[in-house]
């Protein structure tokens, strides 16, 4: 289990090393790892943190999201990044803590379908802006009818927020939402791997948000196709197959329970009474057993043990994929297709961790104008991965269909030669990254079913859509055929009959749009050969 | 004269002409996608009759639809060779298959495409249409090249002008596609040699062969034309003379012999009009190769050589008789062929002075 990393290692690992080293050579240090290797990456990063945490907001507030972002040039490679969203604030007094402290993430521990989990996007964010251009970063926040602009930066020696002003004032009663402004030394680009490319794409897959966006050459609205929110995600405790033995020792100490029964049975999903206790006989470990007193080797035991009993797959319910009719709504309003479809498959397990694979293909259209290769728009838990892309289970997954059984252009390598556009997106409790940039996910043979299967099934309605299609284009293309040989055969047979060529044409021309000919009467007639005597 | 069959009169051409015309003309009014048959000419429909002893078509007839995806195309063509047909019998003028196909191209309207994009597509129709309406092709007034040559004591009259085929010089008199029209004016000969090879021809003619032989010689450079077949053909049936087919000893030259004895297999359905059952053959045989000696002459066969003598001697008119294949075992044997040329190791005017008159004189001919 070495693909998966620890979500909270780093994190942990920052906890641990900014009492010995400064935060800010930390982040020097470790900066490939979030995101910020380079100058076009680190602005999207920036963009990206705020956004993410915006979305979060919303979603956990049950608020239908609408977020805008700016960002304008204030000199050579300087940005001003704003982010704005209607989501339901922050407490004035937690802004500090929130945005300029390491460590203090919400979501760190639990188990849930989110956007963000490392619990030091925000922060980063700002500790990267303030480390390129020296600017402090300024968060607004509308909150139970008053607005709250704080100025803040962080003392990378101290790990603590510095608030450098704070102005607050009254405002309408049911405004609420939250602000960030920080000014980014980086490289802005259009297409690509770009800010308005995260954008539009995060959209589709959250189809119930409006995004605007106000960028240094185009600006743009996504207005939301739904107005439903999916339904809450729920959490959930880990499933003993897919816990990791440093993740339980961790567990171990931090648990309330006073004895190892006790401790399986609440800490854990899918474990009762009975199995707890036949883990317990299993690694021979004593039952009453206080957790926090468990040796390395008992926890090991038990590690063992918890693997080998037989245990339902975990709940399902704290996955949340969206509607197939409403993630075709969005490829249809973003790509303008000819022809879409959305498949969302029932959620299975790796691992122990339950996840759902959601996939789209649009095909085209107006897409015909873009590529005559098809794209792949992967995704984790409605988030766009747009990086590392050779490099992923989703890509080894699509390149594994026979797109060619689908009536599409056959490839032997890489992805079909067609309009299309492939979107896959992979919801899981726990996404396994291949590594700490979050942007390619590890080969599970689980989960590589899974989006294969999901391919296959929208691959067989676009091939239904795409066979009716030939037969229509086959019969306008034979009737337009025919018609144009019409034109010059009437004129033939009036030269040999002397009726008006006009005439011949037009009775010609009837026959031909009643369309009784069809390639199965086509090829009897061909057959037909008739023996005289 | 019971094989020969008198050409259709212009107008029973032109009543068949709107005939085909009136056919489609019905169907389009009934509604009905306009249809023809045509007589099938692949091999499995290629008969040949022992008693006439000529190849004939089969009754596989194959009907063609207008509003088929593969034929509309050929169908289109078809109507256009018979409109243009129509118009110059009506004009009582001629065209070559090569001004035939600058007349019936032009665009389609809405298509990138034009009626005929390849002289083999208008060359395609008519063959198309001499097989629908039963007629040849040079009674729908399109004619090929003329080609060959022609000497002989014969005068003959053509669009009103006497000719006179021993008075030509060295070049000859050369054959028109259109040999109908011909007129024998007076003709002083007892037999006809057909020649498959233009320079041996040049050879006869030099050596003057139709004067001391009394006989008419005609060339042309491999398969003769249908214009030579036509002309053949009337010279034997009309004025009763013998044709001798003079060739090489190899399966090409045999072939050649058949095709204007038998007929071919590609006209198949207007045999009647090229066929002369009565021909012999005068050519080179493998006794001949004993006889005078060219055993240190001969070429080498190939393996293409091999087969076509494979398939040769397996056709219904050379497969029962007892003589070809004899000749047939020979050549197998030699596994090589022999040329007319090879005559000249013997003298240059061998052929002319000795094994013409000789075979001839001893009747040494095959059937």
């Amino acid at each position: 289990m070495t693909e998966v990393k620890e979500e909270k290692t780093l994190a942990e690992e920052m906890g641990e090393k900014i009492k010995e080293i400064s935060i800010a050579e930390f982040f020097e240090k470790n900066k490939h790892l979030l995101g910020y290797e380079n100058p076009t990456k680190s602005l999207l990063t920036v963009v990206k943190e705020f956004f993410d945490n915006s979305l979060d907001a919303c979603l956990e507030a049950r608020i239908l999201p609408t977020i805008k972002v700016s960002i304008k040039e204030v000199k050579e490679n300087v940005y001003r990044i704003v982010v704005e969203d209607n989501g339901p604030g922050l407490p004035p007094d937690k802004i500090p803590i929130a945005f300029g402290k390491f460590l203090v993430g919400s979501k760190f521990m639990r188990l849930r379908q989110n956007i963000g989990t490392q619990g030091i996007g925000a922060k980063g964010a700002i500790l990267y802006a303030q480390l390129t251009t020296g600017k402090p970063a300024k968060i607004t926040t509308y909150f139970k009818g008053k607005k709250y602009e704080i100025e803040l930066s962080i003392d990378v020696i101290r790990n603590e927020p510095k608030v450098i002003s704070r102005k607050e004032e009254p405002i309408e009663k049911n405004l609420h939402g939250l602000k960030v402004e920080v000014f980014v030394e980086g490289r802005y680009i259009e297409k690509g791997q770009s800010i308005p490319t995260y954008l539009k794409y995060i959209w589709i897959t959250n189809p119930f948000t409006k995004i605007v966006y106000d960028g240094p050459n185009s600006s743009f609205t996504l207005e939301r196709v739904v107005n439903e929110l999916p339904k809450e995600p729920k959490e959930i405790k880990p499933h003993p197959y897919g816990v990791e033995l440093g993740r339980l020792k961790r567990m171990v100490h931090m648990t309330k329970s006073r004895n190892v029964v006790g401790f399986l049975t609440s800490e854990f999903s899918r474990i009762g009474r009975d199995s707890a206790l036949s883990i317990c006989k299993i690694a021979k470990v004593d039952q009453e057993k206080k957790p926090s007193e468990l040796t390395d080797e008992e926890i090991e035991r038990l590690h063992k043990a918890m693997q080998s009993v037989k245990l339902m797959s975990p709940p399902t319910d704290c996955l949340s994929a969206l509607k197939e009719e409403y993630l075709a709504e969005s490829l249809k309003k973003e790509f303008e297709p000819e022809f879409v479809v959305a498949v969302v498959r029932k959620p299975a397990v790796y691992r122990g961790y339950p996840f759902q694979v959601q996939v789209g293909l649009a095909y085209g259209g107006k897409i015909q104008e873009i590529t005559q290769e098809a794209i792949l728009l992967r995704f984790a838990n409605h988030t766009p991965l747009l990086y590392n892309q050779s490099d992923c289970a989703i890509t080894r997954a699509v390149e594994e269909v026979d797109w060619g059984n689908y009536r599409l252009p056959r490839n032997s390598k890489g992805l079909p030669p067609a309009p299309l556009v492939i979107l896959v997106d992979l919801i899981s409790v726990w996404i396994p990254y291949k590594s700490e940039g979050k942007q390619a996910i590890a080969e599970y043979p689980e989960i590589i079913k899974e989006v294969k299967l999901a391919l296959q099934e929208a691959g067989r309605k676009l091939s239904i859509y795409l066979h009716k299609k030939f037969v229509r284009e086959h019969l306008a293309m034979r009737a337009n055929i025919f018609e144009a040989y019409s034109e010059v055969f009437s004129e033939f047979v009036s030269d040999l009959t002397g009726k008006p060529k006009e005439y011949i044409k037009n009775k010609l021309i009837e026959i031909i749009r009643r369309g009784e000919y069809k390639d199965g009467e086509e090829k009897k007639m061909k057959e037909e050969v008739i023996e005289v005597k | 004269m019971q094989f020969y069959i008198k050409p259709k009169q212009k107008n029973e051409i032109l009543k068949t002409l709107r005939g085909l015309g009136e056919s489609f003309l019905k169907e389009i009014e009934e509604g009905k996608n306009p249809s023809v048959e045509v007589p099938v000419r692949t091999l499995r429909n290629i008969k040949f009759d022992p008693k006439e002893r000529k190849i004939f078509l089969g009754g596989y007839v194959s009907k063609r639809y207008f509003l088929h995806l593969g034929e509309t195309r050929r169908f289109t063509q078809l109507a256009g060779i018979a409109s243009l047909s129509k118009k110059l019998i009506e004009e009582d003028k001629h065209v070559s298959l090569r001004e035939a196909f600058y007349i019936l191209k032009r665009t389609i309207p809405g298509l990138k495409k034009n009626i005929v994009e390849e002289q083999e597509e208008s060359n395609r129709a008519i063959e198309d249409l001499e097989l629908v309406i039963n007629a040849l092709r040079e009674q729908l007034h399109m004619n090929a090249n003329k080609l060959g040559a022609v000497a002989g004591n014969v005068v003959i009259k053509d669009r009103g002008d006497l000719i006179d085929w021993s008075k030509l010089g060295s070049g000859g008199w050369s054959v028109p596609s259109n040999v109908e029209d011909i007129e024998f004016v007076e003709v002083n000969a007892k037999f006809v040699i057909y020649v498959e090879k233009s320079a041996v021809w040049e050879r006869l003619h030099e050596d003057k062969v139709w004067k001391k032989l009394n006989c008419i010689i005609v060339a042309s450079q491999g398969q003769a034309t249908r214009g030579i077949r036509r002309l053949l053909q009337r010279i034997n049936y009309e004025l009763g003379l013998p044709i001798y087919v003079l060739t090489d000893f190899d399966p090409w030259g045999i072939y050649i012999y058949s095709v204007i004895k038998f007929g071919s297999i590609a006209l198949a359905h207007i045999s009647d009009r090229l066929a002369i059952p009565q021909a012999k053959f005068l050519g080179l045989t493998g006794d001949d190769i004993k006889k005078y000696g060219l055993e240190k002459h001969l070429i080498k066969f190939k393996e293409i050589d091999e087969k076509r003598l494979k398939q040769i001697r397996e056709y219904e008119w050379f497969k029962h008789n007892k003589d070809w294949q004899r000749q047939f075992d020979l050549m197998e044997k030699m596994e090589a062929k022999a040329e007319l040329e090879a005559l000249a190791a013997r003298g240059i005017t061998f052929i002319s002075e000795k094994y013409l008159p000789e075979k001839i004189k001893n009747g040494e001919f095959l059937d």
